[in-house]
C-alpha cells in the first residue's frame, strides 16, 4: 500500500464510505427502486380499455350493451341504475349510458363528467359504437398504423432527472455531512495540526466522488436500459462530460454548505433549503416547463435544472455537445463561484 | 517571571507576554513561558485557567492578539511548514473516524510527515499491537487516547504538545499513559502538558507553571513548588464529639508547626517532620484530656500549594 498521503486519504474517504451501510442504500439502491417503482407504475401497456356502464331501464339496455360490447376498446355492464349511477360516482366507470328520453323516445344520454380525459374518450368511443348498432356506416376508408416510440415514454424521461438528482445529493450529502462531521468531532483541527496539505484533503473528497458517481451512473444507467430499454442516443463521451462537470458543480456546492457549520443540524438546514427547490423546480419527476413563464430564467440557472436538460437532450435526442452550451455555462458558473467562495471563507478548525 | 535554569541556548518553547482575548474576557493575560530542550515541562491549573488557550496558540492553532511564540527557534508566520513538520499533537477531545482501523488511522497520520517512525512500530510503542484491526469506534476511553499519542509521535517529533493527556480515564490507564509519556521524554524530546491533576504533574513533569485566570501565578520543578509551602507535610485531625474547641493559637504554639487552621468539624496544620509534631500533639491532647475522633497526615502535594496561593480548591471551579 502506498504511503503517499493524498492516496492514503482517498482509500480513508472510501472506506468511511462503504462502511457505512446507510449511505450505499442511498446512492445506489435508491434510484434503482425508484427506477422500478416508477416503470412499473408507467409501464408501456396495451391501449387501456375504457370502462362503461349502461343503465339497465326499458328493453333497450341489453341491445344497446351489445352494441357496445362490439368495441374491444370498451368494457361494459349492464347495472340496475341505481348501482350504475354509483359506479360512475366512484369512478369504477367512466360513462354511464341511459337509453331514451323521459317520454320513451330511442335516443340515448350519456352521463359522464366531463372534465376527465377518459369519460371523454369514453363519450367519443360509445357514441360511434352506438351510432353503429342503430346503422350508421363509415363513409370514408380508414386503416390504423401505431407508433409507439421508444424516449417519449414517462420511464425515458424520469431516468434521466433520476440521475441529476442522484448527481446533486452525491455532492451535496458526500461532501456537506462528511466534512461537518470532521468539523464538529474536532477532527478537521487535528488533522490540520498535522503537515497535511489542506488541497489534498479537499482533492480526496473530490476524487471520492467523482469515482463513486461514476459507479452510481453506470449502474443506474444500465439498470434503466436493460430492464425498461431506456434509449441512450447521445455520445458516451458527451453524457460523461456532463456527469463529471455536474459532479463538480455540486461537489463545489456541497464545499460551500460545508464550509461554516460547526454542527450536523446547522448543515442539514443548509442542504434541505438548497435541494428542495431543485427536486420540486428543476424537473426530475415532471417538466420544468410546467412553472409560469415568468419564473423560468431562474428555474433555468439552477445547476439541477441545468444537469436534468442537458442529460435528457444527451440520451433522448442524441445532442451533441456543443448543443447544450447553454446548461455546461450554468453549470461551470456554479462550480467556479461555489469553489472560489467556499475556500475563501472554509473553516478549517 | 525568569525563566527556568536553561540548559539548551535555544529554548524548545518560549512564550512572552501573550494575550488572547475573547471579547471582554481575557484569557490569557500576559503569560511567560520558557521550556528548555529535553524536558517535561506541564501547565498546572484549573478548568478556565487559560491552559488550552496558550496551547493552541503555540501549536499555531489560535493567533494571538499579542506576544511573542518561538518554537524550536522558529515562528510559525515565516516556518509554518517546517513546524508541522517537527511537532506532534494532541488535542483535547478529538474524535478520530470511528470507522476506520487503529492501524489506518496511524497510516493516514503517517503518511502526512516527510520523516517518522513506522506505523507497526508506533502501535507497538502504546501497546495497541492487539487492536491494530479494530475499528477506532470500538475502542475503550484509554485506548483512544493511547490511539492519539500514537498520532501525536508518528512523526517522530522533536516537540509534543499533549493537552490534557488522561482527562477522564480510570486509574489504570493512566498510570500506563504515564508510562508511554516517561518513555518518550527518555528519548531527549521535549513535552508540554497541560493537566489539573496535581499527582500528574509531580510524576511527569520537571518544571510546572501554575496558571491562574490567563496568568502564571508559581514556577518552578515539583519539589520547589511544595517547598516554597515551607511544610513537607500535613496533619488532619479532629477531636471526639462534646470536646471544647482549641484555638490556632494555642495549636501553633506545638513544635514544628508552620501553620494551623480550623477547618468544619477539624484542623489542619502543616508541618515540617511529622516525627516531632505528632508526638508533641498526642501529649498536648492527653495534657488537656482531650479524645481524638480521627487522626490523618499527608505529604504536601502542588494541590496545597494551589489552595495556598489562590485560596481555592482546584477542582470545585
Amino acid at each position: 500500500m502506498s504511503d503517499n498521503s493524498l492516496w492514503q486519504l482517498i482509500t480513508v474517504r472510501f472506506k468511511e464510505y462503504t462502511r457505512e451501510p446507510e449511505a450505499l442504500f442511498w446512492s445506489f439502491g435508491f434510484p434503482i427502486l425508484l427506477a422500478i417503482g416508477l416503470g412499473i407504475a408507467f409501464r408501456a401497456k396495451p391501449a387501456d380499455v375504457v370502462h362503461v356502464a349502461v343503465a339497465n331501464m326499458g328493453p333497450r339496455g341489453a341491445t344497446l350493451a351489445d352494441a357496445i360490447r362490439r368495441d374491444p376498446g370498451l368494457a361494459v355492464e349492464l347495472l340496475s341504475p341505481d348501482s350504475a349511477a354509483t359506479a360512475l360516482r366512484t369512478g369504477r366507470v367512466a360513462l354511464v349510458v341511459a337509453p331514451g328520453g323521459d317520454d320513451g323516445a330511442d335516443g340515448v344520454e350519456f352521463r359522464y363528467d366531463d372534465t376527465r380525459p377518459d369519460a371523454r374518450t369514453a363519450r367519443l368511443m360509445v357514441n360511434d359504437a352506438v351510432q353503429r348498432g342503430a346503422g350508421r356506416g363509415d363513409v370514408l376508408p380508414t386503416a390504423e398504423r401505431y407508433v409507439r416510440e421508444r424516449g417519449s415514454r414517462y420511464i425515458d424521461f424520469v431516468v434521466p432527472g433520476l440521475l441529476g438528482m442522484t448527481i446533486m445529493g452525491g455532492g451535496i450529502w458526500g461532501l456537506g455531512y462528511s466534512i461537518v462531521d470532521q468539523r464538529r468531532k474536532n477532527l478537521l483541527k487535528r488533522l490540520v495540526a498535522t503537515p497535511m496539505s489542506r488541497a489534498e484533503y479537499l482533492a480526496s473528497y473530490v476524487v471520492s466522488r467523482l469515482v463513486l458517481l461514476t459507479i452510481e451512473a453506470v449502474v443506474l444507467l444500465g439498470f434503466s436500459v436493460a430492464l425498461f430499454g431506456v434509449p441512450m442516443r447521445g455520445s458516451w463521451v458527451s453524457i460523461a462530460t456532463i456527469i463529471v462537470v455536474s459532479a463538480l458543480a455540486f461537489g463545489g456546492l456541497g464545499l460551500l454548505i460545508a464550509s461554516r457549520s460547526k454542527t450536523i443540524e446547522g448543515v442539514s438546514g443548509l442542504m434541505n433549503l438548497s435541494m428542495l427547490p431543485m427536486w420540486v423546480l428543476s424537473g426530475v419527476f415532471f417538466s420544468s416547463e410546467n412553472f409560469p413563464r415568468i419564473v423560468q430564467p431562474f428555474i433555468k440557472a439552477l445547476p439541477l435544472t441545468a444537469t436534468n436538460d442537458a442529460l435528457r437532450a444527451n440520451m433522448l435526442r442524441g445532442d451533441a455537445l456543443v448543443t447544450l452550451w447553454p446548461q455546461m455555462a450554468v453549470l461551470g458558473a456554479w462550480m467556479i463561484i461555489c469553489f472560489v467562495v467556499a475556500l475563501r471563507i472554509f473553516r478549517w478548525r | 517571571m525568569t525563566a527556568p535554569h536553561v540548559t539548551n541556548p535555544t529554548p524548545a518553547l518560549l512564550v512572552q507576554d501573550l494575550r488572547k482575548f475573547y471579547g471582554d474576557v481575557r484569557a490569557v493575560d500576559g503569560l511567560d513561558l520558557s521550556v528548555a530542550s529535553g524536558e517535561c515541562f506541564g501547565l498546572l491549573g484549573p478548568n478556565g485557567a487559560g491552559k488550552t488557550t496558550t496551547i493552541e496558540v503555540c501549536e499555531g492553532l489560535l493567533a494571538p492578539d499579542a506576544g511573542h511564540v518561538e518554537l524550536l527557534g522558529l515562528e510559525w508566520r515565516q516556518h509554518d511548514r517546517e513546524l508541522r513538520q517537527r511537532l506532534g499533537i494532541q488535542l483535547q477531545e478529538t474524535q478520530l473516524g470511528d470507522k476506520l482501523t487503529v492501524e489506518e488511522t496511524v497510516r493516514l497520520f503517517r503518511s502526512f510527515y516527510a520523516r517518522g517512525r513506522s506505523v507497526s512500530e508506533v502501535i507497538g510503542l502504546v501497546q495497541l499491537e492487539e487492536k491494530r484491526g479494530a475499528r477506532v469506534g470500538k475502542l475503550s476511553g484509554g485506548q483512544k487516547q493511547r490511539l492519539a499519542l500514537a498520532c501525536a509521535i508518528v512523526g517522530d517529533p522533536d516537540l509534543l504538545f499533549l493537552d490534557e493527556p488522561t482527562t477522564g480515564l480510570d486509574p489504570q490507564s493512566r498510570r500506563q499513559l504515564w508510562d508511554l509519556i516517561t518513555d518518550f521524554k527518555a528519548l531527549g524530546r521535549t513535552i508540554v502538558l497541560t493537566t489539573h491533576y496535581m499527582d500528574e504533574a509531580e510524576v511527569l513533569c520537571d518544571h510546572v507553571a501554575i496558571v491562574d485566570r490567563g496568568k502564571v501565578i508559581a514556577l518552578g520543578t515539583p519539589l520547589q513548588l511544595i517547598g516554597s509551602l515551607g511544610a513537607e507535610h500535613v496533619i488532619d485531625f479532629s477531636l471526639a464529639p462534646g470536646s471544647p474547641p482549641m484555638d490556632d493559637a494555642m495549636l501553633r504554639s506545638i513544635d514544628g508547626v508552620r501553620t494551623a487552621r480550623s477547618l468544619a468539624g477539624g484542623y489542619e496544620l502543616q508541618v515540617g517532620a511529622l516525627h516531632r509534631t505528632v508526638p508533641a500533639l498526642l501529649s498536648l491532647l492527653a495534657q488537656r484530656r482531650l479524645e481524638l475522633a480521627h487522626l490523618t497526615t499527608h505529604s504536601a502535594t502542588l494541590e496545597d500549594v494551589f489552595v495556598s496561593l489562590t485560596g481555592r480548591q482546584l477542582r470545585n471551579e
